[in-house]
């Protein structure tokens, strides 16, 4: 049986089932204690499983993310919580140079099995210091990881596959999906894990393929539904759910099947995610493409604040459709 | 109180070194001298052409890693910067394992990969050797933090340079250790220059470097690093701190280092004065203020230290050999210990892709 829940929710039943399942797992990160986390997504862990498991830090972002890099190589699985992917700036160092490079410069003595989650998107009137969108950036670092749900369904299973995992795991989250609801599988009918690497086909489609992840995913699907009604397309919609690893298997699959595809990509244009798909698909399915690769990013300018504006600087249905139509 | 009024305690009879036995005495001795002389050697074969990148020496410094790691028990840890060599002998890392990783050898304690400045050994409770000046501070408060949620009796020694203090990840780790009350020793190697820039040059303090930690309510001391009994002394009552209380220290140790911040360093015999090396090396070289205090104690002769210097050159020269006739990693080398999950090729490994050559 399913149930309906709140991205926000399926998230934090994703959280609370690993600090049952391993003690070693531990979250921190500011506010997601006693003020049950900024965005409410560890609402209630800390009261069920007190000052241990669920930790209230400074804002202090190179020191706890340092810290919790620190104590996974003894063992530790800390669940680190930006309150914005934007503040990774400011812990760069430890993201890159230690949890990327430890395992590698210590010849494969060290790991480091750390999650770091948190939103990672534009679209909420918070200016250019608050809409990084840096998925593209952490999964060009060879040691990370990098998944980006835009489901329910996804952020539980996924977070529960990052948790597992012994490499460490960037998840990015988004706070405009924080409250969309789906369908969640029952706990009672099984441990629900996603495994990292496996795309899933969101719509079936046969005239062109529309490739993204996170909340472009549902800005696609909503395109998908203009292009039908409005142009007779029928277009593919496949959701990337993690960007490193990834599922080139199923990228080149729905390429083959539409022979058309636009890149739908809430990262900037250069050298983003979908730069580094587009370069997969020329090489590796260049045969069966009838028309250009196509993208459509976040437009190439630092994030614009104006609420009349910022959903125009982002992907949304009609960018995308206008772009379908080009193809033809 | 500074180190300077503290000098006319004797430190060799405090209650941690009168536990020392003769033997143990020339243990550490022993250790120093085959910290410089395993130094000596990589100098000369960097010199030669053998390494690449940089070379930071220790020499000068050794009382500190060999009188702090000593204290070490089953669960004290370390970690330290890029100058990482002293710690990695004083945790009983080999000559032949470190020197082939300089040479960039498979046989490396890193299989090559990792370089001078990232020698590891966890199975010794030694973490690293970190190239980013400060960014090990983190890490080392992460350890401490760890062996305090496992329900683990030790603390974690960090070392950094002074050079280090003026980060901002070091600030931001002294405050997590005091709020959080974390086990860990914070040990400020002072040798005076941040490269080649003085202390005075670079840090705004009032006393001392360590002086900063009050403003972090953490314990702190100055240690004057000639005397490797002093720096037991006072690094022991900080370990028990950590240890027994879960409070962290932050130690500032007084010494000196020979050569330049590393070989590459050309300029260093223009920021020091060659009266200043010469004092260091008469009157303060922690290996000679040892060596005087042992021959005075009768725990060793003249004869006794020529030979372990001996022993200790031929050691260091044999890991050279070993080093040099070690094999070089191989192209396919380059793409393992990348991924925890792909080196042990989990089910997890098979899925989606992890790297993307051609």
């Amino acid at each position: 049986m399913s149930r309906i829940l709140t991205y926000r929710e399926a998230l934090r039943e994703g959280l609370d089932e690993e600090l049952a399942r391993d003690p070693n797992v531990v979250l921190m990160g500011e506010e997601v204690a006693q003020y049950n986390g900024a965005y409410k997504v560890t609402e209630g862990l800390w009261k069920k499983w007190g000052d241990k498991r669920v930790v209230d830090t400074p804002i202090s972002e190179a020191g706890f993310i340092g810290m919790g890099i620190g104590a996974s190589m003894l063992g530790v699985r800390p669940v680190m919580e930006l309150m914005f992917w934007s503040f990774h700036s400011v812990a760069f160092d430890q993201l890159v140079s230690n949890a990327a490079c430890v395992r590698y410069m210590s010849g494969g003595l060290c790991n480091c099995p750390i999650v770091v989650r948190g939103p990672a998107n534009g679209g909420t009137g918070v200016g250019a210091t608050h809409s990084h969108i840096p998925e593209g950036l952490f999964a060009a670092f060879p040691g990370l990881k990098v998944c980006a749900p835009a489901t329910p369904a996804d952020a539980k299973g996924l977070i529960k596959a990052a948790i597992r995992d012994n490499d460490p795991v960037y998840f990015m989250e988004n706070t405009l999906l924080y409250g969309t609801t789906g369908e969640v599988p029952d706990p009672a009918d099984g441990d629900f894990v996603i495994p990292l690497g496996v795309a899933e086909i969101k719509l079936e489609g046969s005239d062109v393929s529309l490739i993204a992840h996170g909340r472009s995913v549902i800005q696609s699907l909503a395109a998908a539904e203009i292009l039908k009604t409005d142009h007779g397309i029928s277009a593919e919609v496949l959701d990337l759910r993690s960007i490193r690893p990834l599922d080139q298997d199923a990228i080149l699959k729905t390429v083959m099947k539409t022979n058309r595809v636009v890149l739908v990509d809430e990262s900037k244009p250069f050298g983003g995610v979908s730069a580094m798909i587009a370069m997969l698909i020329q090489e590796h399915a260049f045969d069966y493409l009838d028309a250009p690769i196509k993208r459509v990013c976040s437009i190439d300018a630092p994030a614009i604040y104006s609420p009349h504006i910022e959903h125009e600087q982002l992907p949304n249905p009609r960018r995308i459709v206008e772009k379908v139509l080009t193809l033809r | 109180m500074t180190s300077a009024s503290l000098s006319t305690l004797d430190f060799a009879n405090s209650p941690i070194n009168q536990l020392l036995t003769a033997e143990r005495k020339i243990e550490l001795y022993t250790q120093m001298v085959r910290i410089r002389r395993f130094e000596s050697a990589a100098a000369k074969f960097y010199s030669a052409g053998k390494m690449s990148g940089f070379l930071h020496l220790y020499i000068g410094q050794e009382s500190v890693a060999v009188g702090t790691i000593s204290l070490g028990g089953a669960d004290d840890h370390f970690i330290t910067a890029y100058r990482d060599h002293g710690h990695a002998l004083a945790v009983g890392m080999g000559m032949n394992e470190c020197m082939a990783e300089m040479f960039g050898k498979q046989t490396g304690c890193s299989k090559g990969k990792g370089g001078s400045m990232h020698f590891f050994a966890p199975d010794k409770n030694f973490w690293g050797g970190h190239g980013i000046v400060a960014g090990q501070t983190p890490l080392g408060l992460g350890l401490a933090y760890g062996l305090k949620y496992l329900g683990r009796e030790g603390c974690c020694l960090c070392y950094l340079g002074d050079g280090a203090v003026n980060q901002g990840a070091f600030h931001e780790s002294l405050n997590i250790a005091s709020l959080f009350g974390i086990p860990v020793v914070y040990v400020i190697e002072n040798n005076g220059y941040s490269m080649g820039t003085s202390q005075l040059r670079s840090s705004a303090y009032s006393g001392c470097l360590a002086q900063r930690a009050e403003a972090y309510a953490i314990e702190w001391d100055v240690v004057d690093g000639s005397d490797i009994y002093e720096v037991r002394a006072k690094a022991h009552i900080a370990m028990e701190r950590a240890r027994k209380e879960h409070k962290p220290t932050v130690l500032e140790i007084d010494t000196y280092r020979y050569y330049g911040h590393s070989v590459a360093d050309a300029n260093h015999k223009k920021y020091r004065t060659p009266e200043e090396i010469e004092d260091y090396k008469t009157n303060h070289d922690p290996i000679m203020v040892f060596e005087r205090k042992l021959v005075a104690e009768g725990v060793l002769t003249d004869d006794s230290a020529k030979k372990i210097n001996d022993l200790a050159k031929a050691e260091a020269t044999a890991s050279a050999k070993f080093a040099d006739e070690s094999p070089a990693p191989t192209i396919a080398d380059i793409s393992t210990d990348v991924y925890w999950e792909t080196d042990n090729h989990t089910p997890a490994s098979k899925i989606g892709r992890h790297f993307f050559n051609d």
